[in-house]
């Protein structure tokens, strides 16, 4: 394996590591999703009727909210325990320190998803096995995670940070989320591969873009 | 030469005033309303010109370490904020008589207002960080992301729905004096901005000089 992608795994494997161990995130941001998705029922009332035209936004809605929370605990640890500075000494580019903790937060962010993603299903009384809904929720993650750890170590250095990173990531990813929820309504109906495909590129050029440019600019964000 | 520009500058805005409101002949459908056209349009194009000079100053700050891209930046950010907003009042004031709504979600509004609200973002982060010197690295960050993130939105949202007016003047709808006018008021407002530009690239200039001299006197 090449070597950076070895280290970059090895940055991700200590974060999931320590998350096995506390389980904190995942309890947390996976109780939240719930909640979010019990309030927005209260606000939407989806009856058999309007289910459809609902659901999507009210899953992505979810998925936003609670991947904000959980990928502003990311640096958060790293800020207070002073794992920064421990990661920032390690002799590797600083490409790589992003490229794991990418990793590390994509897979708390699945990790979550596999849970909610199926309840939200039940909940709604939609239907449960759909490899396109699979597809759009990993793409569009990886445009959360690939922005949102980018900007959560930079939001880590400022005085209202756990506003801060919404801010600055919402406005940023907002065609992930329009593209994911046009995307997944599709797949609810079970159209074809071929009626997604152009909100499928988007979120897959978004993805490209959005990853090189992060990797690029975060040594300018970490560094002192 | 900044007092050239003001005189030019201001000489452009009031040919541009006069030929917005005396010469050009009011518009068949829409009425005495759709002048705000020719302040609409420029303002927009101006915006999107400050958000691209704010791109490349991010960049060049963060490659070349120097202070003065920064300044540039920031200076331009501001005053695309102020453009931008300018966009997103005359707009809905147009659109009330025309469309009959203040608002709505179609393509140009809602990327134009995700860019405001980017931009605004550049300078919150500036005054939340802890130091300053980090605070203009992270706004440079911003402003390289939300450049790039722009066309995009705009692709992902033009696909999700459209409802603002064709763009009229690349289809040849516009009348001869029409055109004059709309290219006088962009002149105008290009201008105005790079006055603007230069007044508050001046003034950050004299800030900064005026800390090192506090600084050395204390020091």
């Amino acid at each position: 394996m090449r070597l950076p992608l070895r280290k970059a795994l090895v940055i991700a494997w200590k974060d999931i590591l320590s998350e096995s161990r506390t389980r904190d995130i995942l309890s947390s941001v996976g109780v939240f999703a719930l909640l979010i998705i019990v309030i927005f029922n209260f606000a939407f009332e989806p009856g058999s009727d309007n289910v459809e035209l609902v659901a999507p936004g009210v899953l992505w809605a979810t998925i936003t909210f609670a991947g904000v929370l959980g990928l502003g605990r990311s640096f958060v640890f790293e800020k207070e325990k002073g794992c920064l500075e421990g990661l920032l000494l390690c002799p590797v580019d600083r490409d790589v320190v992003y490229l794991g903790k990418m990793l590390g937060s994509l897979a708390f962010m699945l990790a979550v998803e596999i849970i909610v993603v199926p309840i939200f299903l039940i909940l709604f009384d939609l239907p449960l096995f759909l490899p396109q809904l699979a597809l759009i929720t990993l793409l569009a993650t990886v445009g959360f995670v690939s922005v949102g750890t980018l900007f959560s170590a930079l939001a880590v250095n400022t005085r209202a940070r756990d506003v801060m990173l919404p801010i600055l990531f919402f406005p940023i990813v907002a065609p992930v989320i329009i593209a994911a929820m046009k995307a997944s309504g599709l797949a609810l109906e079970r159209e074809s591969w071929s009626a997604m495909s152009s909100w499928l590129q988007i979120m897959g050029v978004f993805d490209a873009i959005f990853i090189v440019i992060s990797a690029l600019v975060f040594e300018f964000v970490v560094e002192e | 030469m900044s007092r050239i520009l003001l005189g030019i500058s201001f000489g452009l805005m009031m040919a541009a005033l006069y030929l917005v409101f005396i010469y050009v002949p009011t518009e068949g459908t829409m009425g005495v309303v759709q002048r705000i056209f020719y302040f609409h349009v420029p303002v927009a194009w101006v915006s999107f010109l400050a958000f691209f000079v704010v791109f490349i100053g991010s960049i060049l700050f963060l490659w070349k370490r120097d202070e003065k891209w920064d300044m540039l930046a920031r200076s331009s950010a501001e005053i695309g904020i102020l453009f931008t907003s300018l966009v997103l009042i005359t707009g809905p004031i147009w659109a009330k008589p025309a469309w009959g709504v203040w608002w709505t979600w179609d393509a140009r509004l809602t990327t134009t207002l995700i860019m405001w609200v980017i931009y605004v973002s550049y300078l919150m982060v500036r005054s939340f960080a802890v130091e300053e010197s980090r605070g203009a690295r992270f706004a440079a960050v911003v402003g390289i992301f939300g450049f790039v993130d722009i066309p995009i939105t705009a692709v992902a949202i033009t696909l999700w729905r459209t409802q603002h007016p064709r763009p009229v003047i690349f289809e040849g709808g516009l009348a001869p004096s029409m055109l004059l006018t709309l290219i006088v008021c962009v002149a105008a407002f290009t201008l105005l901005y790079i006055y603007l530009m230069l007044q508050a690239i001046s003034l950050k200039q004299a800030e900064a000089d005026l800390g090192k001299i506090s600084q050395a006197l204390r020091g």
